[in-house]
Formats: structure tokens, sequence, C-alpha cells
């Protein structure tokens, strides 16, 4: 039996069941990060005295995975919109761009912990600490599952634009919707943690 | 965006680059006013402000936002509300220490 509403807008919602979903899937998400944001200005506004985000951690090293995330979100759209115009080889390179710009950020985290945790500054150190591992971690982790699913359009899953061009197009579309929501939420990360 | 033309996917991909344009300027813009020494409050308004703004360049174009159903503005809409309560709820919890 095949999925319903794969590629055709469902009557009522006017949209395939696929973007709905991803986007029910991110207002969930949006209460699980607005949990940790709301604790965040609960251990901020009860705490005796808060560190200025910049003295701990390293600011232009998280710029410049700001400027990583914001350009794997142009790749990512770049890499729907080549679908679009039927060139499936930009497609494969903004993907496959994306895929290296997520890596690079994944590297820069891995020297901003490693910098840390030499510091012998551990998310049990203090609450700034703490709120800082806890964020930005469950925000890599997003990062991860991302990149798992771009690799899998990238290599076994691209196989479906010979088979079904247009529902192909509808899954990047919402691997995108993800992708850019994970941005998003650095973008509030970044000066929440780092800058104030 | 299910029935575009080439010619409105190309016009669309400029508006990306310009977006991007935009939020690189807007990251080196956050950053700088971190260097500004100008109190708590301020600084916090201002942030988040410019983080807002991004925030919206990302969802209205890159995520479509600016051309879409209702139906998902609706789910939004509740989220956002919902949030919201979340964001007030330590606020609350800061005027009943007060009041003890």
């Amino acid at each position: 039996m095949d999925i319903p509403f794969t590629v055709k807008n469902r009557p009522d919602t006017g949209l395939y069941n696929g973007k709905l979903g991803v986007w029910l899937f991110l207002a969930s998400e949006v209460m699980l990060f607005g949990g940790l944001f709301s604790a965040y200005i609960f251990l901020r506004t009860g705490a005796e005295s808060w560190p200025i985000g910049a003295d701990i951690l390293n600011v232009p090293l998280a710029t410049l995975n700001t400027l990583f995330l914001i350009s794997s979100s142009v790749t990512m759209v770049m890499s729907w919109a080549s679908l679009k115009l039927n060139d499936l080889k930009k497609f494969k390179l903004y993907l496959g761009l994306t895929f290296l710009l997520a890596t690079a950020f994944l590297v820069v985290k891995y020297f901003e912990y490693s910098a840390k945790f030499h510091h012998h500054l551990y998310p049990s150190t203090n609450n700034f600490l703490g709120i800082y591992f806890t964020m930005t971690g469950l925000h890599m982790l997003h990062v991860i599952g991302g990149m798992i699913v771009i690799f899998y359009f990238l290599v076994p899953g691209v196989k479906m634009w010979d088979s079904n061009p247009s529902r192909f197009i509808n899954r990047i579309e919402i691997i995108g919707l993800y992708w850019h929501f994970v941005d998003l939420i650095w973008i509030f990360l970044f000066p929440v943690l780092y800058l104030l | 965006m299910a029935d575009l033309t080439p010619e409105e996917i190309k016009h669309h991909v400029k508006t990306y680059v310009l977006v991007f344009v935009a939020l690189a300027f807007l990251t080196i813009v956050t950053v700088g006013i971190s260097y500004l020494d100008l109190g708590l409050g301020a600084s916090v308004a201002l942030a988040l402000i410019v983080a807002s703004v991004k925030g919206s360049l990302v969802a209205c174009y890159f995520m479509h936002l600016i051309d879409e159903k209702t139906t998902i503005y609706w789910t939004l809409l509740v989220t956002a509300a919902a949030f919201l309560v979340l964001m007030f709820l330590p606020l609350g919890t800061m005027a009943v220490q007060v009041q003890v």
C-alpha cells in the first residue's frame, strides 16, 4: 500500500503529509529547547552572580561556527532549488557542501569542548557551564542527527530521484526545514551563551 | 512551494544569497555590540532584537514561511503562545520570591 499524500497536497490541510509532520515535530522541538531557555532564565535570574560568557568561552570560534551554520543553511536551500531546476549535479554539490559545513561546525565544537575540559571546566563546575553544555550538547546532537539524514539523501536515498522525483524534492524540502531550524536555534544560543 | 516556474526559482535563489549576506552582516553586528559597554539591560535587548531579526529571515525565506499555508501558521501560533508561557514561568517565580 502506498503512503498517501507524499506528493499531492491533502485537501483539508493544503499540504503534503511530510511537511505538516515536520512542522509539528519542529513545534515540539520549540518546546524542548524552550524548556532549556526557560531553565537558563531561571538559573540566571536566581543567581547571585553570573559570568559573562565571553570571559569563559571562545567568541571568535563561536562566531566562525555561526558563519558555518548560516552558510550551510544557504547551501541546503540551494540544493532544493537545484532539484527544482532539474540539476542533480548541483544538488549533490550543494548538499555535499552542507554536509562539509556541518562537519566543520562539529570540528570547531570539538576544539571548544576539549579546551574547556583541558582547563577542568565541566558541566558540574557551575550552573553557567551546566546550562552551556546541556544546550550546546543538545544542539550538537541535532546537528549530528541532521548530518545522518543529509548523508542518506546524498548517497543511498538519491536513487528516488529516478523513480519519483517530486517525492524526492519534497523530502529535501523537509530535511531543509529541520536544518534551518537547527540553524535558527544556534542564532539564539550564540548571543545568549557567548555574548551576554 | 510546489508549482514554481524555473524563473521564479531563479528569483528565489537571488533572495537566498541576499539573506545570507544579511545574516553574515548581522552576525558581525551581534559580536560588535557585545564589545560596547551598554549595560546588561540594553545589551540583552539589543542582542535579542538582532537574533530575532536573523531568526525571522531564516524562517521567512529559507523555511518559506512568508508564503505558507494557514495550517502551518495556526500550528506556529499555538506553539508561540506555549513558548511565551515557558519564557514567563521563571519570571513568575521571581515575583513570588519578592512577595515572600
